[in-house]
């Protein structure tokens, strides 16, 4: 009541002050800051050459090229490193959150025996550096002939990231509700057809945000790819701008077009799922 | 009956385990294994491995490169820890206290998908971009020029004294937006009653944020320090395209140093020791947050 009244008497300054413009302003500066790589980026990537060197990197386009873009786009054969990006990913994303499901079918469902340590190892194999498993599996993939092939990255990535897709299915099973279990049960469906049938379908926003998840991580994976896939063919998007890089061949027109096309994938992704995408990091904040 | 059901069956599920121990082993177990094996051998990947112990492991106690990779990788906690976690904690809270209540949450959430870009780039991409930008002739010299400051203009990346700084600062502009996409999320499950009662006893914005905010998100605080501080410990990528380690090791941190070792020195089991050791920090560090939060967690209860 007390409380009240003294609303009342003391609204609140922030609704009508100069204040709330303050801090809007220092947040929309603060944005803008974060956003100065991508406009200069914008800017550069339609110049021609001459223009960059004349004119230098802040000025405004004498005419808005493509060359660059072209030019990329053809020396990296873009349409092959995209095809590579997307059969990896996508393949990496769909076999991934299947091997997770069916870890934590068990391990939250079922609830075999020594659960808790198995989940356990799943989360240590989610920490342990890449280069921890580098070399070994470098040199597997040479001897089984799996050497600068996608399926070595594919068979790689599944695995890693189910380590995660495992720990964080296995504790969302670990609560699934009893009562739908025991229904199927008594309707006579197999394990298996519970899984698919009753556990699925319950879960499939959380797979679906897993499922993006895998995709977009494994798309920006670049330690692994840089040592298994040496060859143009297999190559992924990021290895293609970072691999031109390294041959230092690449004028600044040519590193902002490359920059620019390579970045554009997963921008119109993050724009498509960005809902998906901050409900799914949220989910795995808090497990 | 249906429980009994499901108890006398828990056995069959095994076999759902097992494409994924198989896997898991194959891919994890046996290379992590065969990598501490390496630690305690020279080898140069071709011919047969030579046994040598533990000297791979003495001789980088005594290897300044290799402290040097680890007090980068403080610098790298720095930048993609500590700095994006406070400046996050600012940029979500004034996002949802002020922006979201005052300008509506439209204007909130696309504030927050513009800090959030960064992080959905292919890291290398952002750090091509950004070595771009701090090169002699790229767009931060210009932008010194233009405002006058021609004489700071430098090789920002190529001098040793500038270049762990810039690394940086990029990895601060890649990181920002994780957290506040985070803390924005864990505001939204704080009691609004909370905050308007204080606002009502006349509490400011400092004295919400510090009494409310801080202890109310505090899991994911946490969530997002463990998991950051990870990452930080692995960077690799934004080394690579920014400044293979140079100059002069300046900027070399344990996973640029171990790929080195390996690919570049053709010294597979000096390289493995450097990634056994990184992957124990790993463990330690790991372990002792998890710790941590429990026991901050129990005391609560208490």
């Amino acid at each position: 009541m007390a409380a009240m009244t003294r609303s009342r008497r003391d609204p609140d300054r922030y609704r009508k002050g100069p204040m709330r413009w303050l801090v809007l302003a220092l947040l929309v500066f603060t944005a803008a800051l974060v956003l100065v790589p991508f406009a200069l980026m914008l800017l550069n990537a339609f110049k021609s050459p001459a223009d960059y060197s004349g004119n230098g990197p802040l000025s405004w386009p004498d005419s808005f090229q493509l060359d660059g873009l072209a030019t990329y786009w053809r020396q990296v054969r873009f349409e092959q490193k995209l095809l590579n990006s997307i059969v990896i990913s996508g393949s990496v994303a769909v076999l991934g959150v299947v091997l997770s499901l069916l870890n934590a079918y068990a391990l939250g469902v079922g609830r075999v025996r020594g659960r808790v340590w198995i989940v356990g190892l799943f989360l240590l194999a989610n920490m342990v550096p890449q280069e921890a498993l580098v070399y070994p599996l470098y040199f597997l993939a040479k001897e089984t002939g799996l050497y600068n092939s996608r399926l070595s990255v594919i068979i790689i990535f599944t695995v890693i990231q189910s380590a995660f897709g495992t720990y964080l299915l296995a504790s969302v099973l670990g609560t699934f509700p009893k009562a739908l279990l025991e229904a199927a049960a008594i309707d006579g469906a197999s394990r298996w057809t519970t899984l698919w049938r009753v556990v699925v379908p319950t879960l499939r926003p959380t797979l679906s945000v897993l499922l993006i998840f895998f995709f977009i991580w494994t798309w920006n994976e670049f330690f692994i790819p840089l040592v298994m896939l040496i060859d143009n063919s297999t190559q992924t998007v990021p290895l293609a701008l970072a691999s031109l890089q390294g041959d230092r061949l690449m004028d600044a027109t040519t590193t902002n077009a490359g920059a620019l096309i390579s970045l554009l994938p997963t921008v119109i992704f993050f724009l498509l799922f960005q809902r998906t995408l901050t409900r799914g990091v949220t989910a795995g904040a808090v497990k | 009956m249906s429980a009994r059901q499901l108890g006398r069956s828990a056995a069959g599920f095994w076999w759902y385990l097992l494409p994924g121990a198989v896997a898991f082993i194959a891919i994890v177990a046996v290379p992590f294994g065969a990598n501490i094996y390496l630690s305690l051998t020279k080898w140069s990947g071709v011919g047969s491995p030579r046994f040598i112990g533990a000297d791979n492991y003495t001789r980088l106690l005594q290897d300044d490169v290799f402290w040097g990779s680890f007090r980068n990788s403080l610098a790298m906690v720095v930048a993609m820890v500590i700095v994006p976690t406070v400046i996050g904690l600012l940029l979500a809270s004034t996002l949802f206290d002020v922006i979201g209540r005052r300008f509506g949450n439209k204007t909130a959430s696309f504030l927050r998908a513009t800090f959030y870009l960064p992080q959905v780039l292919p890291v290398v991409v952002a750090g091509i971009l950004w070595g771009w930008l701090l090169r002699p002739d790229g767009a931060f010299n210009a932008l010194l020029n233009a405002i006058g400051l021609g004489g700071l203009s430098h090789d920002w990346l190529g001098d040793p004294r500038t270049a762990l700084p810039m690394v940086m600062l990029v990895m601060i502009w890649v990181q920002i937006g994780y957290p506040v996409v985070i803390f924005m999320a864990a505001l939204q499950r704080v009691d609004p009653d909370l905050y308007e009662a204080a606002e009502i006893d006349g509490a400011g914005w400092f004295r919400r944020f510090q009494a409310i905010t801080l202890p109310q998100i505090r899991p994911e605080t946490f969530v997002v320090a463990l998991t950051c501080t990870i990452a930080a410990l692995k960077v690799f990528g934004p080394i690579w395209a920014l400044t293979r380690g140079g100059p002069n090791n300046a900027t070399t941190v344990p996973s640029y140093f171990a790929y080195n070792a390996f690919f570049n020195k053709l010294q597979v089991g000096y390289g493995a020791a450097v990634a056994t050791a990184l992957t124990l920090l790993i463990v330690i560090v790991s372990l002792a947050f998890l710790r941590i939060q429990s026991r901050t967690e129990s005391a609560e209860e208490r």
